[in-house]
């Protein structure tokens, strides 16, 4: 006999397991609330939170409203369907089925939660001591080898032949088999986790490895501990459940829900209804432990990837190609007097954003000429790659072109449909990203991939691929072009990496060729090295390229043409030796002064420039100079809105109103910090 | 100003007695069993020193060890031979309690600024940390955490925010703070400012600059922008697959580089001046170095001979020694 054993541990578990999940308690606010949020942002959490909080209110209280006592029998009604007196039926000795589900479930679901926390807890500790140390590691996980191949039901029905029915002890040691599981799934994340910059950053301090695993390593596992003590939950009560049918639940006058199915299971031909009752309830308990364990366990971004689905591309190009249209149509329709030539990339006032919200890029206007290379510089979010990425089509989920044009070969990309860009992109606009590794699949070799893409933009044979693919190879400047095809991508260095996404961008033979930050990833040797070859490639087969770069030294380099970009606008624009040599817009005067390649060492200052603040969000961009917070020279008319005009050398663009005062006084951008607060006073000077 | 300046470029305030840190011979492995033994190692018999006050740059390619050698310092790799010293103490193979009893004296500012904090405790609770295992109670670290964060230009409220709520060069000015914080004698920069945009990298150096000459720190700046090193560093040490190719005073290595990888080095950095540009391109063309091939030089000659264009049978059989050459060290035969 083992009375009311159950709703004990039920009532000190949560506290011991938050005892043991979360030590400091100014963490664990932080992280409940993340949770939280997580669970009731979906139906399906908030309704198995309500299910199971309601199963377990009803039946701790259950001793105050339910109708009949688990034992009372209705000899009047046995076998009964629902009826007014007996709300779900009556069992085979005529006892109330409402009042046994609910005072059962109390003693399912607390000898479920020792499960839980046996398993969970053991399975996070040993995960947790063996991320700490590769020699304890070898001996935990041969030791959880071990005991995953035990096998657990003649386990645990040699334990209840020793010691008997005893549920919560028989629930700890299906806990304790459980926790081999557990902690093969919490062992990767806790190594990664410790092999965190910050992690480092502890030990140089000298904190103890029982202080680095609670402190960096547990809140880290939080997320995948309370989704597996869900799951663990559910499967806890499923094997209570399945002992109970087959006679080793609690003693027989005490309600359990596997002992009641089982009851139900003698009587499925002669009293159908007496399975639904418990049946549905047990189901409905797990599936609501599964759904919260689903809730906690959706990431909170998992929607939104870097680049959409081609479906969804699809979906927003019809949209997108409307409002493009209707936006360009007046403009194309002044523009059809000038034929385009061939390969010439014009970009009119494209605006890219946040789908009915928040502008990323405005107004940026550049010409490409055939055989030439731009570059689009700037810091990080200033909208460089938003516009690169428009320029293919393949800008993120969410994101879209919102007005103006991109002008290629005289059709408008900004209003093209997917399907167009799908017959465009890689034959005549192809990319280059900035990790090279990203652009191979690890689970093909070099060949296959390279043969695979020119077969299908070129429409060849197998043999003619291989031939093209070899040549392709050679012209990126690998020597032994023959053995790299049958190499996986992991084989092969980051510069030969690289120079193998180049031929892959190359194997549909574009005119344009978008290149996103190619070198920055790369060593500098190894960067000249792939700038000498785009450098080849664009002199011999007149290709354009657009050059996504931070790095002004690669500009200097490689780019005819120049456009900087500050806050997602074109700040200054013209040729590259005209603008690096003489910049009239203070950011760009400000990138060169703060840029320690522009010092020789004879010359190099105690202080390096700095621009103080930092850029702009887009939802706080002014509608004056966007830069002006940020300007030693700003006054008064930078509040008003700037437009781009020329700077006076050859075709150079500049949005500055001060951009002529300052190339008469030749000032210089100061190598001291301006605080914010020190500019507005010029600025109120100004207006005064 | 001008005799700081003086100072810092010429004669750094030298103390007479032994270097703040000093390695030699040091060498790595990665991995356990002959397997590892029979690999190159990834630091390969390097020795440097590092005075009060100076900044000593380490600059070499991806995979030539820098990292390692800035790890195996900070305790955080073990090293398989040479030794490590810390102001004539060897701490080479010092466990987590001696380096404890360091006093937070040696400390470490990583590359990258997402990860070097933990994400799930406050800038407060991360600045915080060394100093409250090492006793200091809860008001005095806040405080104190406080007034560092003033120092490095946050406001006093940023103790209660999470890494999260900062941009790139914040969270590295945080990254400064909390190396800082309990006043150590000597920095470990793992490319500190790499992974940041040209202006806040501008100020993080301009900062690390104000820091060392306020506070007489020593920095081992460890970096993969000859250019960068050269803004802080007095010295500079030249790496190529876990060897030293060339040390000296960062204007003689970066001006007038003499070992050929360093020459190399130097060519390929591209300066923002395009005249300028072109004529170091021709330059670098000129020198004819060969590309990084995945085959390993022999292990009994000079790493770089594979790639050198000055290479001959003498480098492929025998390592160069290190000899003097103009005001720097250089290995190779022919330098």
């Amino acid at each position: 006999m083992i009375p009311n054993v159950a709703p004990a541990p039920a009532d000190s578990a949560p506290a011991t397991a938050a005892a043991a999940v979360q030590p400091k308690s100014g963490q664990r606010t932080a992280f409940s609330k993340v949770s939280a949020s997580r669970l009731f942002a979906s139906p399906g959490g908030v309704a198995g939170v309500v299910w199971l909080a309601a199963l377990v209110v009803a039946s701790l209280t259950a001793q105050w409203w339910l109708p009949y006592k688990t034992e009372d029998q209705d000899f009047t009604a046995v076998l009964s369907g629902p009826t007014a007196a007996h709300w779900l039926g009556t069992d085979e000795l005529g006892r109330d089925l409402l009042s046994r589900i609910f005072a059962a479930a109390a003693g399912t679901l607390g000898t479920s939660l020792i499960t839980v926390i046996v398993g969970v807890g053991l399975g996070t500790v040993l995960a947790m001591v063996a991320a700490g140390g590769d020699r304890t590691e070898g001996a935990i996980s041969r030791v959880t080898e071990v005991m995953m191949s035990l096998p657990g039901t003649v386990i645990i029905l040699a334990v209840i032949g020793a010691v008997g029915t005893n549920i919560p002890l028989i629930m700890a040691i299906l806990g304790v088999l459980i926790s081999a599981g557990i902690y093969r799934v919490i062992l990767g994340q806790a190594k990664s986790l410790q092999s965190q910059l910050y992690v480092d950053a502890a030990k140089v301090d000298g904190v103890s490895t029982l202080g680095i695993s609670l402190r960096h390593v547990l809140p880290g596992l939080t997320n995948t501990i309370v989704v597996q003590s869900a799951l663990i939950f559910a499967v806890g009560m499923l094997i209570q459940a399945g002992l109970a049918f087959i006679g080793f639940g609690p003693p027989i006058p005490q309600p359990s829900w596997g002992g009641m199915i089982q009851g139900a299971s003698q009587h499925v031909y002669d009293a159908p209804w007496l399975m639904v009752p418990t049946g549905a309830v047990l189901a409905l308990t797990v599936l609501a432990a599964n759904a919260i364990g689903n809730a906690l366990g959706k990431s909170p971004n998992a929607g939104v990837s870097h680049l959409p689905s081609a479906a969804a591309r699809r979906q927003r190009g019809r949209v997108v190609a409307a409002a493009v249209a209707a936006t360009g149509a007046a403009a194309s329709a002044a523009d059809t007097g000038a034929i385009p030539a061939k390969g010439h990339l014009s970009v009119r006032g494209l605006s890219v954003g946040v789908d009915g919200g928040t502008p990323l890029v405005t107004g940026v206007s550049f010409d490409v000429e055939q055989g030439t290379v731009l570059g689009l510089v700037g810091e990080s979010g200033c909208g460089k790659t938003m516009t690169a990425l428009s320029l293919l089509g393949l800008l993120p989920a969410g994101v879209s072109a919102t007005g103006g044009q991109i002008l290629w070969n005289g059709k408008n990309l900004a209003a093209a449909t997917e399907r167009d860009m799908e017959g465009i992109r890689g034959r005549d606009i192809a990319l280059i990203s900035q990790e090279p590794m990203r652009a191979l699949d690890p689970m093909f070799t070099v060949g296959y991939q390279l043969t695979a893409a020119i077969r299908r933009l070129l429409k060849v044979g197998k043999a003619e691929a291989r031939a093209e693919a070899l040549s392709l190879l050679e012209k990126v400047g690998i020597v032994d072009a023959k053995r790299i095809l049958k190499t996986y991508p992991h084989q092969i260095s980051g510069g030969m990496a690289q120079r193998v996404a180049i031929a892959l961008a190359l194997s549909g033979r574009p005119r344009l060729l978008v290149a996103d930050e190619p070198t920055t990833a790369l060593d500098v040797t190894v960067q000249a090295e792939i700038l000498s070859l785009l450098r080849s490639l664009v002199k011999d087969s007149g290709m354009s390229v657009v050059m996504v770069t931070h790095d002004l030294g690669v500009v200097a380099d490689i780019c005819d043409n120049v456009a900087v970009m500050y806050a997602g606008q074109v700040v200054e624009s013209g040729r590259t030796a005209n603008i690096l040599d003489n910049p009239r817009h203070p950011y760009t005067l400000a990138l060169l002064a703060a840029d320690p390649h522009a010092n020789t060492a004879a010359d190099m200052p105690e202080r390096l420039a700095t621009i103080s603040g930092q850029v702009p969000q887009p939802k706080d961009w002014p509608t004056g100079c966007r830069f002006m917070a940020r300007c030693q020279f700003a006054g008064s008319a930078c509040a008003a809105p700037v437009p781009l005009l020329s700077s006076g050398s050859e075709d150079g663009l500049v949005r500055c109103v001060k951009a002529d005062e300052l190339a008469v006084e030749g000032l210089e951008w100061l190598a001291t910090e301006v605080p914010t607060h020190h500019v507005m006073k010029i600025v109120e000077k100004d207006l005064a | 100003m001008s005799i700081e300046t003086a100072e810092r470029q010429d004669t750094v305030p030298v103390a007479p007695e032994q270097p703040m840190l000093e390695v030699k011979d040091l060498v790595v492995r990665y991995g356990r069993g002959r397997k590892a033994a029979a690999a190159p190692a990834a630091v390969d018999g390097v020795s440097f020193s590092i005075r009060q006050g100076e900044t000593v740059g380490l600059v070499g390619e991806s995979g030539s060890g820098k990292s390692t050698i800035g790890k195996a310092i900070l305790g955080l790799q073990k090293s398989a031979g040479g030794t490590i010293s810390y102001q004539g103490k060897d701490i080479t193979h010092a466990g987590a309690a001696e380096r404890r009893a360091l006093g937070g004296e040696l400390r470490a500012v990583f590359q990258d600024p997402n990860s070097s904090l933990n994400p799930r405790q406050s800038i407060g609770a991360s600045l915080a940390e060394p100093l409250r295992i090492r006793g200091v109670n809860g008001a005095v670290a806040r405080e104190k955490a406080e007034a560092m964060l003033e120092r490095v230009g946050l406001p006093r409220e940023a103790v209660d925010r999470y890494p999260s709520q900062f941009s790139g060069g914040q969270r590295q000015r945080i990254a400064v703070a909390r190396a800082l914080i309990c006043e150590p004698k000597l920095v470990v920069c793992d490319e500190a400012v790499s992974a940041l945009d040209l202006s806040t990298q501008a100020q993080v150096l301009n900062l690390l600059a104000d820091l060392r000459d306020e506070r007489g720190l020593s920095y081992l700046f460890i970096a993969h922008d000859i250019s960068v090193v050269q803004f802080l560093a007095q010295r500079v040490v030249v790496l190529y697959r876990g060897q030293v190719m060339e040390s000296g005073p960062a204007a003689a290595v970066t001006e007038s580089p003499k070992h050929p990888f360093t020459q190399a080095l130097v060519a390929a950095s591209p300066v923002p001046r395009p005249a300028e540009q072109a004529e170091r391109r021709m330059l670098r063309e000129s020198l004819g170095v060969r590309t990084a091939a995945a085959v390993a030089a022999s292990p009994g000659g000079c790493p770089f001979s594979q790639r050198c264009p000055l290479a001959t049978e003498l480098c492929t059989a025998e390592r160069p020694a290190h000899r003097q050459v103009g005001a720097a060290d250089v290995a190779c035969h022919y330098a």
